[in-house]
């Protein structure tokens, strides 16, 4: 019993601590998509802020001021997105996808420079790392059974990265649903003539849009090395990026839902690492290449079988020009 | 002459009013295309007026420019005498001027009361303005007769009721002028009746109001003076009483035009299409055609004549092979192909010698990406003419192109434009002429002038009449009773799904179609 529970609560902690920047940047995608921009430069955005944040917090030893620089990047690498895509009317896959790209190679560069580590940047003090939070009372109510080390384990004990995914999901479903900005950004994914006719800029909505995509994907990516890890390494978004993504997709471009499949996908991910090199009964260890696989190919099986119909936002990747 | 002496005429407001709007010398070029030439419109205050002219004229663009959706290259605009620097929608929106589009400007999975409010929500959070919303909405709709329910989703609304909620939205903005691009088109008569009446409320309240419609009647019946375009200028302006349809036909068109013309007595033959208790539903599952039987002969124009949304649309895509018949049988040249059975699509029935144009080219009709020359093809790109080996023969598939747009005055004609950047009235005639051309021995048409000028009504009209002198076997599905009873040898009249009536244009009246339209009445 006391196993179970304590397997339990280990399970339920890492999905969350998993789950974080798939729902930061998820979010990110949901107020890109939702204006109309295909954003699948999340993955870019994330692996550039986590670097942004991993090299500033190393310099300065702080992990806000890597947060904020994290943020700056994010931004401009969102803003970068939005010249090509909205100002130029580009094609928004290619757009993301050459942010992906050049991120990918320009942080591990740039780690050479600055820090003659082979593309990474050096391990972070606990000081440059946000730290675990105890939230009130953790140690009181640990002895109340089942809900004390629910609260004690899996609610507590977070850094403030994960707690600000979780107030990140009803504040953004507010904007979303509540407030004009909310009600036009819906429209404009929809259809953008309808917005400009009614007297509002089409790009100037898809530029905020995107603006607060780069933050949300800037908190995530500083979480991905500066509370998660202790730096930054090669490659390590780690396609979660495209996870969000997909989790989007799943989720039908609503908050609630999406967070939902984050936490699957957590979930799934928590599986798998707890997974790797036990033997199965009757098979024997499965290799873990295979494990690792596990959320992905949850991914492609729910995208192609389960979502049912999921419709984007109508007017989601076509450029939005006037005169031809 | 007249038009010249016209012009002159206009330049002091009537009876010391004072003008609504006016725009002086506006030029507009989209890439090549000069859509507006030195277009000079002067509109006065409390009246309607009306803007016709040929599709692809300039009345839309000359609208959007005013409305500040397009930026015009040269020219000035002046709201109530005062210079105005219109820039965006809003900046229009701010000095009182409104815009029902051509297509609508509407979010479909919003509600009513959404849609009002964007743009114009009264605070940060939508909650604050959301009550007033409410409040004006139920007023205006009792003021004016535009009664909606505002939590209603636009996507479930009929067309009509859309119409009404871009006219709120106008309204809500405070629009002291109006104006409406082509309204009617998607109305049936009663429909058009009720939002004339609603114009003349408006004009006896000392709003002003711009109409674009091709119906001439309709500029007859409501306008105060009217305005006529060609090719990009204004060829015309007159009062309207001083006016004819038949002159304000021929300065549109820029020659005489004869409508409803004469054609000689119908010579059926053989049955072409056999339709036997046909059943036909919509995507809910709802019944929508509920057991029609008829046929159709060579040699004649077979007319279904109804108000929208009476079951002629899925009547005509179930006969053109884009929807599954629940039951019933279909026989065209005798060969069974009502039936669910796999294989009988729309492409196997162009091999059995059928063509479509569909009701909605948008949709169906038109890949809008495409060149016109690969739209003209569409449906037959696996036919040996327009192939070389294996490959596309793309030089002929051009050439023919480029003879059918100029034998059906596509304008601009070439084929190697995309088919979104024609108007609206030329896509009509480059799918009619991919559809006729390919000879073939029934065509199904829905609609076929809808937003046409009158200049390509005629022509489409002949070219129906010539294919069933050929010998062809036409249906022709239209709510336009004018062209029903011009073009039909025989009308059938459906109402809730089912055909009520067969008459003959000869001796039926407008009157008695309208009133078995409406389910009203039986055939004589
Ligand atoms: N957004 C646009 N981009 C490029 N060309 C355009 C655009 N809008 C209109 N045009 C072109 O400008 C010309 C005038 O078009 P406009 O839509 O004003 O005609 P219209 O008089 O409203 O015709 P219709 O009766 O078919 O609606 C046409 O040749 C059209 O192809
Ligand atoms: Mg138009």
């Amino acid at each position: 019993m006391e196993d179970t529970l304590l397997l339990i609560a280990t399970m339920a902690s890492a999905t969350l601590r998993v789950a974080t920047p798939l729902v930061l940047a998820a979010l990110a995608g949901l107020f890109a998509e939702r204006s109309g921009i295909v954003d699948i430069g999340l993955e870019g955005k994330m692996l550039g802020a986590a670097f942004a944040a991993a090299a500033t917090a190393a310099v300065t030893g702080s992990a806000w001021l890597g947060l904020l620089a994290a943020l700056a990047a994010s931004t401009a690498l969102s803003l970068i997105h939005g010249f090509a895509s909205i100002t130029h009317h580009g094609n928004q896959v290619v757009s993301g996808m050459a942010l992906n790209i050049m991120v990918a190679g320009l942080c591990p560069v740039l780690a050479n420079a600055w820090f003659r580590q082979s593309g990474q940047t050096p391990m972070l003090a606990q000081q440059a790392r946000f730290g675990p939070i105890e939230l009130p009372f953790a140690q009181a109510v640990a002895k109340v059974p089942v809900l004390g080390p629910l609260y004690a384990q899996v609610i507590s004990g977070h850094n403030i990265l994960v707690y600000a995914a979780a107030v990140a999901v009803p504040l953004v479903a507010f904007v979303v649903y509540r407030t004009s900005f909310g009600l036009r950004l819906r429209a404009v994914g929809e259809n953008p003539e309808a917005v400009d006719t009614a007297g509002v800029s089409v790009s100037r909505l898809r530029y905020r849009a995107l603006i607060l995509a780069g933050l949300l994907c800037g908190v995530a990516g500083a979480y991905l090395s500066t509370a998660h890890n202790a730096g930054f390494i090669r490659d390590m978004t780690a396609g979660k990026g495209y996870l969000a993504l997909a989790a989007l997709i799943f989720g039908k471009w609503k908050p609630v839902p999406t967070l939902l499949a984050c936490l699957l996908f957590a979930f799934a991910d928590a599986v798998q690492i707890r997974l790797q090199g036990v033997p199965v009964p009757g098979i024997g260890a499965i290799p873990v290449q295979l494990i690792q696989a596990l959320p992905y190919v949850l991914t492609v099986l729910l995208l192609a079988g389960f979502v049912g119909k999921s419709v984007a936002p109508k007017a989601s990747g076509i450029p939005y020009l006037k005169e031809r | 002459m007249t038009a010249a002496l016209a012009l002159d005429s206009a330049i002091a407001p009537p009876q010391g009013g004072r003008w609504a709007i006016e725009a002086i010398g506006i030029d507009k070029w989209f890439g090549p295309v000069h859509a507006n030439r030195d277009v000079t419109l002067r509109v006065a205050k409390g009246s309607i007026h009306g803007i016709v002219g040929e599709n692809g004229a300039g009345k839309s663009t000359l609208m959007n420019i005013l409305y500040g959706y397009h930026r015009a290259d040269r020219g000035e605009i002046l709201i109530d005498g005062k210079a105005a620097d219109i820039h965006r929608p809003s900046d229009a929106l701010a000095l009182g001027v409104g815009m029902v589009h051509q297509h609508f400007m509407l979010v479909e999975p919003f509600t009513i009361l959404e849609n009002v409010l964007l743009g114009a929500e009264g605070g940060t959070l939508l909650a604050e303005g959301r009550d007033k919303a409410r409040a004006e909405l139920e007023r205006l709709g009792r003021d004016y007769g535009l009664e909606v329910d505002p939590d209603a989703l636009v996507e479930d609304l009929p067309v009509g009721i859309q119409q009404r909620v871009e006219i709120l939205k106008a309204l809500y903005r405070g629009a002291e002028t109006l104006i409406l691009d082509e309204p009617t088109g998607v109305l049936t008569p009663q429909e058009a009746d009720r939002l004339f009446q609603f114009l003349r409320v408006l004009r006896d309240q000392g709003k002003t109001v711009i109409l674009i419609t091709h119906k001439l009647r309709e500029i007859m019946d409501v306008t105060d003076r009217v305005t006529v375009m060609r090719r990009g200028a204004v060829v015309a302006d007159l009062p309207t009483q001083n006016t004819s349809k038949e002159e304000l036909a021929e300065l549109m068109v820029g020659r005489k035009v004869k409508l409803g013309g004469d054609k000689a007595r119908a010579a059926p033959g053989a049955v072409v299409l056999e339709v036997e208790d046909l059943h036909v539903n919509d995507e809910q599952g709802k019944p929508r055609v509920r057991g029609v039987t008829f046929n159709v002969r060579a040699g004649e124009i077979v007319g279904i004549a109804g108000v929208s949304g009476n079951g002629q649309t899925e009547l005509l895509e179930a006969l053109g092979g884009i929807r599954p018949a629940a039951s019933g049988r279909i026989r065209l040249k005798g060969n069974e192909v009502g039936t669910r059975r796999p294989g009988l699509t729309a492409r196997i029935l162009r091999r059995l010698g059928l063509g479509h144009v569909p009701e909605d080219r948008h949709r169906m009709g038109l890949v809008a990406g495409f060149a016109a020359y690969e739209n003209a093809i569409l449906g037959h790109q696996d036919e040996a003419q327009y192939h070389r080996g294996w490959l596309l023969d793309r030089a002929r598939m051009v050439d023919y192109c480029g003879e059918w747009m100029k034998g059906y005055d596509v304008r601009p004609d070439n084929p190697l434009l995309e088919a979104l950047s024609f108007s609206g009235g030329n896509q009509q005639k480059l799918v009619v002429a991919r559809e006729m051309e390919h000879a073939p021995d029934l065509l199904l048409v829905g609609q076929p002038t809808r937003g046409v000028d009158i200049g390509a009504i005629e022509f489409i009209h002949k070219r129906l009449i010539a294919m069933r002198d050929a010998g062809k076997a036409v249906l022709v599905v239209s709510v336009e009773l004018d062209e029903i009873m011009a073009l039909s040898d025989r009308i059938l009249v459906m109402f809730d799904g089912r055909i009520i009536g067969e008459v003959s244009p000869e001796t039926a009246t407008e009157r008695q179609l309208g009133l078995m339209m409406a389910g009203i009445a039986e055939a004589a």
